[in-house]
């Protein structure tokens, strides 16, 4: 079993930034090497690591550099925005099962750069599931995304004004967080209403920024956690989730497009899990776009289906509501590191050193990508 | 990026279906043993994993599920498209068929609404390839 066997006991990062003139590979040491010293863990020790598919770094390359030990395991976990929680979940099965006793995850990407967005790598010819909505002119993840949330809004009745809570809840953590690419940049509902189209019915702000940066973290079993120098994050429930008919982006030839992977994922996730929705203290909900906030708080519960966006505008998630979401800013507004940064702050959270701190925080739940094949992890204190 | 529309590729499993939009048909692919009918079309069939398979005509009639209206940036074919609506629709005839193409608006965006019937046309792009595109009833 993987429940409290093991826990994050260290979280490292780089500077934060629309354009850093440094390569991929060096802000992945960078971030490692900050995540290993904030553990206070010898490079040496670590024996396993967990990256995405998506990362371009290789561990070998990683392991040569930071000078790891022996590495007893290594895995990737696959959908962009649906992996973080994968990647980490797989390294702490691999430590609970014993083949391996420190694990390091990591993500660095410089995504600031335009050219770097996969969509614009479109093929002229498409071999994938792509070639049935690209040749339409249904391109990018804003666009697949948008297509939800117009249904969601014309079946609940919901208006612009209501989707503009999200990002403007987001900022206000930005604003109060000197590491987030936002923090100096405020937002209301006028600038909101006013902002460009991306794909109508999102604007701009509904968008995740496009940002360079490397995040890591480190995982190890709770009997060399409780010997270091951090509160521990204690791993308490790992699920993924992919259901039927879904494709990359999309659950549009499913039941209903509207009911994603992550109902999958939260449905196993509660199962194994010895709290409920309404215990969870903070969440820490991936943010590519506006839409997954509310989607994903239907899809785990705390709320009934059509029910997010109204709580949402009736504070639902700020620092005094009932479930402060994304206390950094989230992607929206903090950083995009293909939601590494909700990791970070739900140990934050946990250990008590956020800044934007919810009281007394004992469980904080992170999710992935609404929009993906995705994961989630329950976090705990002691 | 590329200049110019991007093109399905076509497939043993999909070249009949590309084969009939040429021919102005809508085609839905059904498994050739338990006739369960499936979108996108597949190798197998995820019912019964025959990989025996047909393909029947439809109307093409459909209700619009949703819609987007994508903005620059794009990819330069639809940048110098955009404004343009793509939708989601559901076949009449199936309860769970749905498929993205674009929405004629005939420069009137706004008169494009969730739960508007639709009437199906096809765009030929090239010898092998024709889009279904849906047009709004009045």
């Amino acid at each position: 079993m993987l429940k409290d066997k093991t826990a994050i006991v260290g979280i490292g990062q780089t500077e934060f930034s629309k354009s850093i003139d440094s390569t991929e590979l060096n802000l992945a040491c960078k971030a490692i090497k900050n995540a290993l010293g904030d553990a206070g863990i010898s490079p040496d020790q670590v024996d396993a690591l967990g990256s995405f598919t998506y990362e371009e770094t290789p561990e070998f390359e990683i392991a040569r550099n930071l000078g790891f030990g022996n590495l007893t395991y290594w895995s990737q976990a696959p959908y962009g925005g649906g992996a973080s929680c994968a990647a980490i979940g797989q390294v702490a099965m691999a430590i609970a099962s014993g083949i391996a006793n420190v694990g390091v995850v990591w993500r660095s990407r410089k995504r600031g750069d335009p050219s770097s967005r996969m969509w614009s790598h479109t093929d002229e010819k498409i071999f994938d599931h792509w070639k049935w909505s690209r040749p339409s002119g249904l391109v990018r993840p804003v666009d697949e995304s948008s297509m939800l949330i117009r249904r969601y809004m014309h079946q609940y009745d919901y208006s612009r004004e209501s989707l503009g809570a999200v990002a403007i809840s987001l900022r206000k953590y930005a604003n109060a967080n000197h590491e987030a690419l936002m923090q100096h940049k405020f937002l209301n509902l006028e600038d909101y209403m006013e902002a460009r189209m991306i794909s109508d019915p999102l604007c701009l702000f509904d968008n995740c920024l496009e940002s360079d940066g490397a995040i890591a973290i480190v995982i190890t079993n709770l009997d060399i956690a409780k010997k270091l120098q951090n509160k521990p994050a204690i791993i308490h429930a790992y699920s993924q989730g992919m259901n039927k008919e879904h494709q990359l982006m999309t659950h549009y030839h499913g039941g209903d497009p509207l009911e994603s992977s992550s109902y999958v994922t939260a449905s196993n996730l509660w199962n194994l899990s010895d709290y409920s929705p309404k215990e969870i203290d903070v969440a820490q909900i991936y943010d590519a776009f506006s839409p997954m906030i509310p989607f994903s708080l239907e899809a785990y519960n705390f709320c009934s289906k059509g029910e997010a966006l109204k709580l949402i505008n009736d504070g639902l998630i700020n620092i005094d509501g009932e479930l402060p979401v994304n206390t950094s800013g989230g992607s929206l507004s903090e950083v995009y590191l293909h939601g590494m940064n909700l990791v970070t702050e739900a140990v934050r959270q946990i250990r008590g050193s956020a800044a934007s701190q919810v009281n007394n925080a004992k469980l904080a739940l992170i999710t992935t990508c609404d929009a993906t094949p995705n994961a989630a992890i329950l976090l705990k204190g002691e | 990026m590329i200049e110019t529309i991007p093109i399905p590729g076509i497939e043993d499993f999909d070249k009949v279906y590309w084969e009939n939009c040429s021919k102005n048909k809508l085609t839905i692919q059904h498994c050739g043993d338990c006739n369960e009918a499936r979108f996108p079309p597949r190798h197998m069939c995820p019912i019964c994993q025959s990989i025996s398979h047909d393909w029947k005509e439809v109307s093409g009639d459909a209700v619009l599920w949703s819609f987007v209206i994508p903005r620059p940036p794009l990819l330069p074919v639809f940048d110098k498209q955009s404004p343009y609506v793509v939708g989601l629709v559901e076949l009449v005839e199936y309860e769970n068929i749905r498929i993205i193409g674009q929405i004629q608006t005939n420069s009137n965006i706004d008169s494009i609404k969730i739960g508007d019937t639709l009437t199906i046309d096809f765009k030929k792009i090239n010898n092998e390839i024709s889009l279904p595109y849906w047009v709004k009833n009045n």
